[in-house]
């Protein structure tokens, strides 16, 4: 199967390059990661995040054929030859496939992601119904892999000022749970013309999720929350 | 080579469960503390875990932590620790409400309570019929556990170095540690952090076999570390295979799947496991369940062109309940086995899941081996929690559900434990000279060969050998002649040849150092296995098919040194209740 792979090691490359591989595959090897580490084991240079292989850790994202994806949870059979990879956009490269998501994990930590409630706690557990439970669906399940958010071209153009998709899916998800006690903050955090109005809806964020999630739909739940404060 | 060096009160290496929930503690505590992962710690093995957290809630049908110790004890085929199994157990409650307090998205009970599933070898009443204990966040328990675990780290403000490997334990003429090198992955320099504690979270080391439902970073580094260093691994022939991994792939099933209704089928369409464990039937211990599948496939009853897996039917729950309680296992099924079991069965194959030995230690997590003060002497300044430690609650065989509660009561243990000592009033014991030593001569070493294997050809071979002389079923001539291949490889692996030699983000160097701890890992394994002449729990021996409490009821330590065995007693009395003497185990 033929591959074009981003290369670029800033100890040896002026610029990066593509890398053409025409490797020979075991019947076995199934997704796109299987692919990539054997060819890791005839080009030992070749770098690449890797850790789970079924799509639940989010180290593997990267651009495929021009769409973001996890490698483990891509099957090659759907994939067009000569298949091109690069890293994840609107990132610095660290090295080949390797970004650097500093930025990305500054704006996720930016919407206080973790549970508010300085109420003392029951001594069993705080109740919840199966209903409110319901409402942290499709929101919980993020693995942190930033697919959207470098899908985004409100991202790439402003990463330092716009939450992006991925930070506020998690925003939403703490906004979204009976326990919470901070919405009014929370919404205080993002109600800038930046961090959150930035969303233009491009959808990008839905279109290449590889956890199906819908990073949008929750941007526009907190813009109605707003609204509904402001009522 | 003097290196740079930083100070901390404490170093955490690895940002799994166990060293989340440990961190939590010292950086509340107001500790200085550094955790270190080789990846960002969303992304440590336990963000897979399914099924869910073993405690006696009680919320949907009665239970008890007695009843939960007596199950543990069981399952563990009596060669647990009973003192750290009761301490386990009867904490099993207050951690997982902590976790549900900290935002843990448990699904819920009409009442409001956590939702709670029966799992394997869980009993209620001593094993009388199945319980509902398994706490679970649909089939993505593990993920909303570690992603709990960060951003309450979050809050806390403690100090993550994230894709940092740490490379060698730093111990003085006295035998104290002192720290570890590390390597930072970025920029490929090497460092010395010092630490009045040091704590191994590093995990779980499947990746000795070619079929584990473990990631890629599963490659036993605290145990390369430690046995380096000196320190004895207990237990290590005892390893679990998990009934269910996907056919083929390896990725794994939760045991959920049965807990919720599940049921395996041999080629004759026969619920099997009835007929092996006729009490509780699929839902028997994963030791148990998984010989039976293999017995069902040595038999000839295997499905497939090759008869070579059996099948997880879950059709039979409904969409409904597919949807809400097992997703992911769907989405997993569709991808990696082309099913969809709302309609069709999975084919499964009993697969390399989770390490039951590892570092000795107490319930406090301070590492114990052999010496002054008897066979649990402590190390000073030397702890390790969760997979990689050996406590040892899981003994021969680990309960579903278990190995969750177990980062969480000791990681938390632990980092109470060490919080207690005001670590922030004591000054650092003076570094020894030769501190970087070990790391660099081992960084040397693998950047100075230049005729021999790649780190690839070597660890595949290591792999295939554990794979085919370690596995379900062993004896003699297989594990002698295992032990003997896995010297051969220790010597190819010296000789490990690294083309590239570059130092930013050199992933290849990262799994050169990895091979090092996978041949420790292995050699501890399989001498351990050869020498253990019978069979119990996870340990099946054909030439050897009882349990022998006469001779054999005692924990395996090896050291790497001469690959020398040691044995040391089980602790048969709890902290506080009768003990559960050795009886036949059934289920």
């Amino acid at each position: 199967m033929k591959f074009r792979i981003y290369r670029y090691d800033p100890e040896k490359d002026a610029k990066p390059r593509l890398q053409e591989y025409d490797v020979a595959l075991d019947p076995h090897d199934r997704m796109l990661l299987d692919a990539l580490v054997r060819i890791k084991s005839i080009d030992e240079s070749l770098s690449f995040r890797r850790s789970c292989r079924e799509g639940v850790c989010g180290s593997d994202a990267m651009n495929i054929n021009g769409k973001n994806g996890l490698a483990c949870t891509t099957n090659l059979k759907q994939l067009k030859e000569p298949v091109e990879l690069r890293p994840l956009p609107g990132l610095p490269v660290i090295r080949d496939l390797i970004v650097d998501m500093s930025q990305f994990f500054k704006q996720y930590h930016s919407v206080k992601p973790y549970l508010v409630n300085d109420t003392p706690p029951p001594e069993k557990e705080r109740l919840q119904s199966p209903e409110e439970r319901d409402e942290l669906d499709g929101l919980y399940e993020c693995i942190l892999c930033a697919c959207c958010s470098t899908s985004c071209p409100s991202f790439w153009w402003n990463p330092d000022k716009f939450v992006g998709p991925a930070g506020l899916l998690w925003a939403y998800r703490f906004m979204a749970d009976s326990r919470d006690r901070d919405l009014n903050e929370r919404l205080d955090n993002l109600e800038d013309p930046y961090r959150l109005f930035r969303c233009h809806t491009i959808m990008n964020c839905v279109d290449v999720c590889p956890k199906s999630l819908n990073p949008t739909q929750a941007i526009e739940k907190i813009k109605d929350l707003l609204v509904k404060r402001t009522v | 080579m003097k290196l740079p060096s930083r100070r901390f009160d404490a170093v955490i290496v690895g940002a799994g469960g166990a060293g989340m929930r440990a961190s939590l503690q010292l950086a509340e505590a107001g500790l200085s503390v550094a955790v270190l992962s080789k990846v960002f710690p969303t992304r440590s093995h336990t963000v897979a875990a399914q099924g869910g957290i073993g405690a006696s809630l009680g919320n949907m049908s009665e239970d008890s932590w007695l009843w939960h110790m007596y199950d543990t004890v069981k399952g563990s085929d009596w060669l647990g620790d009973q003192d750290a199994i009761e301490y386990m157990c009867r904490m099993a409650p207050q951690v997982v409400y902590e976790l549900e307090h900290f935002g843990m998205p448990f699904d819920r009970n009409p009442d409001g309570t956590i939702y709670q599933r029966p799992f394997g070898g869980h009993s209620m009443n001593f094993g009388e019929k199945s319980v509902r204990r398994a706490c679970a966040s649909a089939d993505r328990t593990g993920h909303s556990m570690l992603h709990t675990l960060y951003q309450r780290n979050v809050r806390a403000r403690t100090q993550f170095f994230v894709e940092w490997m740490a490379l060698d334990l730093i111990r003085d003429a006295e035998g104290d540690v002192c720290g570890v090198t590390a390597l930072e992955m970025e920029t490929g320099e090497v460092y010395v952090l010092e630490a009045k504690a040091t704590i191994f979270a590093t995990g779980g080391a499947g990746r000795i076999f070619a079929a584990s439902t473990n990631a890629f970073i599963n490659t036993g580094d605290g145990l390369g570390m430690a046995a380096r260093a000196g320190i004895p691994l207990e237990d290590m022939e005892f390893w679990q295979f998990h009934p269910t991994g996907v056919a083929g792939a390896g990725v794994l099933i939760t045991e959920g799947v049965r807990g919720e209704g599940g049921i395996l089928l041999n080629s004759a369409g026969e619920r099997f496991m009835e007929r092996y464990a006729p009490n509780l039937k699929d839902l028997a211990s994963r030791d148990v369940v998984s010989r039976s599948m293999d017995q069902e496939i040595k038999e000839g009853r295997g499905c497939g062109p090759h008869k070579d897996y059996v099948l997880l039917k879950l059709d039979h729950l409904g969409p409904e309940v597919i949807m809400k309680r097992l997703p992911s296992i769907r989405d997993i099924a569709i991808k990696f086995a082309n099913v969809d079991p709302i309609k069709e069965p999975i084919p499964v194959v009993p697969t390399i899941h989770y390490m039951m030995g590892g570092i000795p230690t107490n319930i406090h997590g301070q590492v114990v081996v052999p010496g002054q003060d008897g066979p649990n002497t402590v190390v000073n300044g030397f702890y390790a929690i969760g997979e990689c430690a050996c406590v040892s609650v899981h003994g021969a065989n680990r309960l579903g559900t278990n190995s969750l509660l177990d980062l969480l009561v000791f990681g938390r243990a632990a980092g109470n434990f060490i919080a207690e000592q005001r670590l922030e009033r004591r000054s650092h014991k003076a570094l020894p000279a030769d501190a970087g030593d070990a790391a660099l001569a081992r960084l040397a070493r693998i950047d100075g060969n230049a005729s021999g294997e790649s780190t690839a050809t070597i660890a595949s071979d290591l792999r295939k050998t554990i794979q085919s002389h370690c596995g379900v079923f062993r004896n003699q001539q297989l594990l002698s002649e295992g032990v003997r291949k896995v010297l051969e490889l220790e010597e190819r692996a010296h000789r490990v040849v690294l083309t590239d030699k570059s130092r930013v983000f050199n992933t290849a160097r990262v799994e050169a150092l990895e091979l090092d701890n996978l041949i420790e890992t292995a050699k501890a394994s399989i001498i351990s296995a050869e020498a253990r002449r019978e069979s119990r729990g996870a340990q099946a021996r054909s030439d050897y098919p009882d349990r022998d409490d006469v001779n054999w009821l005692k924990h395996t330590l090896w050291y790497r040194e001469g690959n020398r065995l040691d044995y040391k007693p089980v602790n048969l009395k709890p902290l506080s209740v009768e003990a559960f003497p050795p009886k036949a185990r059934t289920y």
